[in-house]
């Protein structure tokens, strides 16, 4: 129980009228990095958004039930503060265009005007670079801005942006579906490195990559959650039939 | 960090109601903004509207000594200046947009001319109305002591030619989008049949803009109904309907705007100035009901 | 059938060559009046011309001092009223553009971009000359304020409608608040297409001479009050082209020149803004 950092309690999800997250209990324990993968549509995304509070940013959308971070329900905390002590990845990266690759990665702070001097700015992004595995490519180009950076380096640079606000949770929406496969190998590389100190879920639409990186997998079928397990019972031996079809690609 | 994070979050979210406050005060202002022009006009012009009725639009009178007026002689001058600068100005417009668009739509000359033609919206219309009454106005009166009317120089006509070139670029600017947005596979259909490049023009592209290039045409209009310095300079200032189709077009007149530019300021009475607001309303009306079924076609037409 | 193509054809060469004639003919107009203002301002700008204010009628000299003031003077006010507004609606609009207030809002900026300057002026004129019982420089800027405000609010929005939800997103899920967002990273973002409206709103306003007829009047001396009536560049143009005097003829060919050369220079800002500091997605 004391290892358990984010835990679903009957959470449920609408667009207006439209059920889409149906009912999901789920326990996510520290350290730990699970896969949320299932077929298109299926509600994975707008669960993942769910727990750190940015489902509700899209008009009519509301959800009932809880999610608990250390404890305590998000839905009861300032949303403002649980976006800042989660951490998210998106499908496209998106790092600012207006800031340089430094700022951009103590964006957090710099936006919300956190005062933070200069020795220990330096580090913070030293140190979240290092853990995104981008330091060495881009320390002497800390204040250029970062479009010239490929595809896999602009989506580790979001990932040292959200490192530096040091969530202990960090979620992935999809992070290397816009990638070529030699960024995603070097992604996916990196889930296994920052596992030592964060907690990840990672929403994936790869079977392979859920199957690579995860500890445990959960399956979402058409808004509920089917099924949730260790990554290598469930690709070997899943319990639902519905799990089942989906590995052996009857639907994607 | 923890707890500095919890205490800003708290104060930003006071903020954050209150800049979305902000954001809606101030769409709100605009629509205040309106509902006070649409106010004070018809306030003001309530005294003239009470005492002379609708025959306020045809009384041909004007005359601020007797207190009578009618509104004919400006809405016949705003008409025939407007109407006669439109046809003058739409070949123009729709040549620049058919080149620009058609057989010319990128590279130096292209946007040479592109700039020059918003050159021509960019230049303030008194600068318009300063030159034409120093050098246009000479020259339309040596044309019409050639043509046998009477020399004013000044008159309708001259700010009309005058008005011709400020609304060209309204039409132009749109229809050199519209004409870019044909799909080339229309185009390229009437190409593989053998069609000639005038006979796509004519056949393809032309009825495909039609409403769009009318919308704007009804912009160039609505610019030409509003436009108010030039004219004042050029058209003659005289509130008198005119005896003869040909002195119309030739002679003096005015405008609802020139009228009230040259006006305003000596209206000492109660009923001359709310006859002067009233004209101030109709031009309201018109500009706006013109700019607005403009707009709507243009946002029918790209939304399809 | 040969004929017959041959025909077309030179329908077609002689219809492209009506339409590039129309469409070039067009320009002469332009190089005309501007080379004629050209040659008639050129001579009359100088430093006397530029540093006194109009002389009395057949004293030599003089100058246009307080109408390159008062035009500075009014816009400024003027801007430092519609920027905001404007760029605050704008954001509005972009950001809400599915509710009864923006659709309401929007109709009413077009309203607004169509309505003669002449009718701002009267409306103004009832809202603060009468009130305040003179005219004044700041029922002109208002008035000024009152045509800048499209222009900035329709650029605003077509700006940031422009820019991915991904950025706003990426900042919200650093939890960052929504007026943040918008005022440290959606507005940055989109700076060029934003200051360029504005400069453009500017070229606009500082030509307008119907707005200024009845709200600042005109003042032939050098003033610095808000409250009391002020000149303008279009308005000494006006009121000296139309008078019998060849002196004052010379003063308004040389403030026309002035104020040709202002609208040019902000139009060409205006270009090089969108051009040279657009950041890139």
């Amino acid at each position: 129980m004391e290892n358990t950092i984010v835990k679903a309690e009957n959470y449920n999800s609408y667009f207006g009228d439209n059920h889409v997250v149906k009912d999901v209990n789920i326990s996510i324990n520290k350290n730990e990095v699970i896969a949320v993968m299932g077929p298109s549509g299926c509600g994975k995304t707008t669960f993942l958004r769910g727990i750190n509070r940015m489902h509700e940013l899209i008009p009519n959308a509301t959800s009932k039930g809880k999610i608990l971070l250390d404890g305590e329900n998000v839905y009861d905390m300032n949303a403002i503060y649980v976006r800042a002590k989660i951490g998210m990845v998106f499908q496209r990266p998106n790092p600012f265009p207006n800031l340089s690759i430094y700022e951009n990665v103590i964006a957090g702070y710099l936006l919300n005007g956190i005062k933070v001097s200069k020795a220990d700015k330096d580090i913070i992004v030293e140190r979240s670079l290092t853990s995104a595995a981008l330091w060495k490519e881009v320390k002497d180009s800390l204040h250029k801005k970062g479009t010239f950076l490929s595809g896999g380096q602009q989506q580790r640079l979001c990932i040292a942006r959200a490192i530096a606000m040091q969530p202990e949770l960090i979620l992935f929406d999809e992070p290397t579906s816009a990638l070529d496969p030699i960024s995603t190998s070097s992604v996916e590389q990196l889930f296994h490195e920052l596992k030592a100190n964060y907690t990840l879920i990672i929403v994936t639409h790869n079977m392979q990559q859920a199957a690579r990186v995860s500890d445990r997998t959960a399956f979402f079928y058409m808004g509920e959650l089917v099924e949730f397990d260790d990554t290598k019972q469930m690709f070997t031996a899943p319990a639902d039939q519905r799990t089942q079809n989906y590995i052996t690609g009857r639907f994607s | 960090m923890e707890n500095k994070r919890l205490n800003l979050s708290n104060s930003q979210l006071k903020w954050e109601t209150f800049f979305k406050r902000i954001l809606i005060g101030m769409s709100i202002l605009l629509v205040l903004i309106i509902l006070g022009v649409l106010a004070t006009l018809i306030l003001e012009s309530m005294p003239s509207i009470k005492s002379l009725g609708i025959g306020f639009l045809w009384g041909k009178i004007w005359d601020p000594v007797q207190n009578i007026y009618g509104a004919y002689p400006f809405l016949v001058g705003t008409l025939l200046t407007s109407f006669i600068a439109l046809i003058i100005s739409i070949p123009f417009s729709y040549a620049i947009a058919i080149y620009l668009g058609e057989y010319n739509p990128k590279g130096w000359l292209s946007d040479l001319l592109k700039n020059t033609i918003e050159l021509i919206a960019a230049v303030p219309s008194i600068i318009y109305g300063f030159w034409g009454l120093f050098v246009l106005v000479p020259v339309i009166r040596t044309f019409e002591m050639k043509i046998g009317v009477a020399p004013y120089g000044i008159g309708v006509f001259t700010s009309s030619l005058i008005l011709a070139v400020m609304i060209i670029p309204y039409a132009a600017s749109l229809g050199i989008t519209l004409i870019r947005m044909v799909p080339s596979p229309l185009k390229e259909g009437a190409y593989a049949l053998g069609a000639t490049r005038f006979e796509v023009i004519r056949s393809v592209i032309m009825p495909y803009t039609r409403s769009g290039l009318f919308a704007g045409v009804l912009l160039s209009l609505g610019r030409a109904l509003g436009e108010t310095m030039a004219v004042t300079m050029l058209i003659g200032n005289t509130s008198a309907v005119a005896d003869s189709i040909k002195n119309a077009i030739f002679g003096p007149g005015n405008t609802m705007a020139s009228v009230i530019a040259n006006e305003f300021t000596e209206a000492d009475h109660t009923e001359y100035l709310s006859a002067l607001i009233e004209l101030g309303l109709v031009l309201f009306f018109v500009t706006v009901v013109i700019n607005l079924i403009g707009k709507r076609i243009i946002t029918r037409f790209t939304n399809d | 059938m040969e004929a017959k193509i041959g025909f077309r054809n030179t329908k077609s060469v002689i219809f492209k060559g009506i339409v590039v004639f129309f469409a070039f003919v067009i320009t002469l107009p332009l190089i005309i009046v501007l080379i004629y203002i050209i040659k008639q301002g050129i001579t009359q700008v100088n430093w006397h011309f530029l540093t006194n204010v109009p002389a009395p009628v057949g004293e030599k000299g003089g100058g246009i001092l307080n109408a390159l003031w008062g035009s500075f003077l009014m816009v400024m006010v003027a801007a430092v009223v519609a920027i905001p507004v404007g760029m605050m609606a704008g954001i509005y609009l972009s950001e809400n553009p599915r509710t009864k207030l923006a659709y309401y809002s929007g109709l009413c900026v077009d309203i607004l971009q169509g309505v003669p300057s002449i009718v701002v002026g009267i409306v103004v004129y009832f809202w603060i000359v009468k009130p305040l019982g003179t005219f004044s420089a700041l029922s002109g800027s208002l008035a000024l304020a009152i045509m800048m405000l499209p222009i900035v609010i329709r650029s605003t929005e077509q700006t940031l409608k422009l820019l991915p939800d991904s950025l706003k997103e990426a900042a919200l899920s650093l939890g960052v608040p929504y007026h943040r967002v918008i005022l440290k990273v959606i507005v940055p973002c989109g700076f060029a297409g934003i200051l360029s409206g504005i400069t453009l709103s500017i070229a606009r306003v500082i030509g307008e001479t119907a707005p200024l007829l009845f709200t600042a009047f005109g003042n032939p001396y050098l003033s610095s009050s808000l409250t009391k009536p002020m000149e303008s560049l279009p308005h000494l143009i006006f009121t000296y082209a139309t008078s019998p005097y060849d002196d004052w003829h010379n003063l308004a060919w040389g403030a026309s020149f002035i104020l040709l050369m202002f609208v040019l220079i902000l139009n060409i800002v205006t270009k090089v803004i969108t051009r040279k500091w657009k950041i890139q997605l």
